[in-house]
């Protein structure tokens, strides 16, 4: 890690993006008091982490990147285990239905789909009622139906007013659900802002492509609407048709990638972590 | 104190559900029993006069003991280790102390259980009387063994690198020392040599404890001095897992 300076507000889910190796586990493990920095100052809930006593860890929930649930609880037994230990904890049945469990309550964790038990990882999370959740890349190996499901139930923390930070290498993860996203690569941060204006790309020119004649045609412009006028005009008066006409604004994988691997002239599948 | 029976209920069930550490701790012991006794046969007299049957029912309330405390713990806590949860409950407000202390109240409740069922099954199939005068030097002893044996078995965790490692390392440890301590086969079989070697480690001082306290006309039912050593061994984990035991996992 080479510095980084964050700023999250309440109530917002703020998205912390990056590629495997960027220091997105090492940074969320010094915001939840596992992990000593070397140096700077990190405050959490108006707390050092490394000094969190009981109070502040009552007011924060964490999922971590990785955890195997015991498989001999069933869902109710493993949201009570850790209700028990908050002093102020949320009814099991609300948290289920929160998470989106309903019916599996009486199901040993062992017999859970992996999508369900991270749903229940992050039940847990959310039993002792906090105000803060950490979730370290809560839909990572998920098939697309467990990711969709994953998301509603983290959309529905952000009703719930809750603060969330997100880690994630999904673009369109951070891009459904964040508020505010900040991109992380070796070791710093190198775009903050919301999903829609990262990285400029508001003021990015577009794309407009199409075919003519079994050519591909493809041409940048800021002023989209009028340049599509233009064209489309010109193929009327010809009594063409403009095929496969596309208009791309960047998207947030093209800010991603232009970022976070700037010298790669082939943008690369981020691999298992 | 509410918090700590609420983690202790919870291991309970944890433990009893899962089939590998019943297995373990609850049947092999009994299994054991049967098959050692049948072989030393009716009737044979072993040393001061014992018959060997008789031998083997604190024989293997021994190895119950060491089985549902050090084995138990050395191996479930490194398999929650490697899962993830012992960190996972680090990130709660419950505090360190409690989950630790759950699981060793765990692994006496199985213990005490343990010595009432093979106490059970000695009085049932071979006549051993349980020694209901000598009980309260019985759980002294078994208590101070127990958590013995469990800060080793905690200790013992930061030896054991992978979930796949666990069962080697503990029973690689355990079992030649039972061989060695005579709770497999009887110690008048044994040459001295063996015994005085075995004395060093904890398992057979425990041993002879358990024997003392459990078998009547063999002096004082308060052995002291072997108690001292499991108890040094004891204090020797205790110091060791304070120092080295982790909560994250190895890997990754």
């Amino acid at each position: 890690m080479r510095g980084i300076d964050l700023e999250v507000r309440r109530g917002e889910v703020f998205a912390f993006l990056g590629p495997n190796g960027a220091g997105k586990t090492t940074t969320v493990e010094i915001l939840e008091g596992y992990r000593d920095r070397d140096g700077g100052e990190v405050t959490v809930l108006g707390e050092d982490p490394r000094r969190g006593a009981r109070a502040w860890r009552e007011r924060i929930g964490i999922v971590l990147q990785s955890c195997r649930l015991d498989p001999y609880l069933t869902v109710a037994e493993s949201l009570s285990l850790f209700a028990g230990y908050y002093s102020r904890p949320r009814p099991v049945e609300e948290v289920i239905d929160a998470v989106g469990l309903e019916g599996k309550a009486d199901t040993r964790t062992g017999k859970l789909s992996g999508g369900q038990q991270r749903r229940l990882d992050v039940g847990m999370a959310l039993v002792g009622d906090p105000e803060l959740l950490f979730l370290d890349e809560p839909t990572t190996g998920f098939d697309p139906k467990a990711r969709r499901q994953a998301w509603e139930a983290i959309a529905a923390l952000r009703d719930l007013g809750k603060t969330v930070f997100l880690t994630t290498h999904y673009m369109d993860e951070a891009q459904r659900l964040a508020d505010r996203v900040a991109i992380i690569a070796g070791g710093e941060v190198v775009a903050r802002g919301t999903p829609e204006d990262l990285g400029d790309r508001d003021a990015q020119p577009s794309r407009i492509s199409y075919r003519r004649g079994g050519e591909e045609v493809s041409l940048e412009t800021t002023t989209p609407a009028r340049t599509l006028n233009e064209l489309t005009a010109e193929a009327l008066a010809r009594g063409e048709e403009l095929e496969n006409l596309e208009v791309r604004r960047p998207s947030l994988e093209d800010v991603y990638l232009e970022l976070t691997e700037p010298d790669a002239a082939e943008p690369q599948e981020a691999g298992p972590e | 104190m509410t918090l700590l029976l609420h983690q202790l209920r919870y291991d309970q069930k944890v433990f009893w559900r899962n089939p590998a550490a019943v297995f373990f701790t609850i049947m092999l012991p009994v299994v054991l029993l049967l098959i050692l006794a049948t072989i030393a046969g009716d009737k044979r007299i072993g040393k001061d006069g014992v018959e060997v049957t008789t031998y083997y029912v604190p024989a293997i309330i021994t190895l119950s003991i060491v089985a549902a405390t050090m084995q138990t713990l050395a191996m479930s806590l490194v398999i929650a280790r490697e899962d993830g949860r012992l960190k996972r409950g680090r990130g709660t407000p419950m505090p360190a102390w409690v989950f630790i202390a759950g699981r060793i109240g765990n692994s006496i409740v199985v213990a005490i259980l343990m010595l009432a069922f093979v106490s059970a099954l000695g009085r049932v199939f071979y006549g051993v009387p349980v020694p209901w005068s000598r009980a309260p030097d019985l759980l002294i002893v078994l208590t101070a063994g127990a958590a013995s044996f469990c800060c080793m078995g905690i200790a013992l965790t930061a030896l054991i690198p992978s979930q796949d490692a666990a069962a080697p390392i503990v029973n690689g440890l355990l079992l030649p020392l039972y061989f060695l301590s005579g709770v497999f086969v009887p110690d008048d079989e044994l040459p001295s040599g063996v015994i005085d070697f075995a004395n060093h480690f904890p398992i057979r001082p425990f041993f002879q404890a358990i024997y003392d306290a459990y078998l009547p006309g063999n002096g004082p039912a308060l052995a002291w001095d072997h108690l001292s050593v499991v108890a040094i061994w004891g204090v020797a984990g205790l110091v060791l897992a304070i120092r080295f035991f982790r909560w994250a996992p190895r890997r990754g």
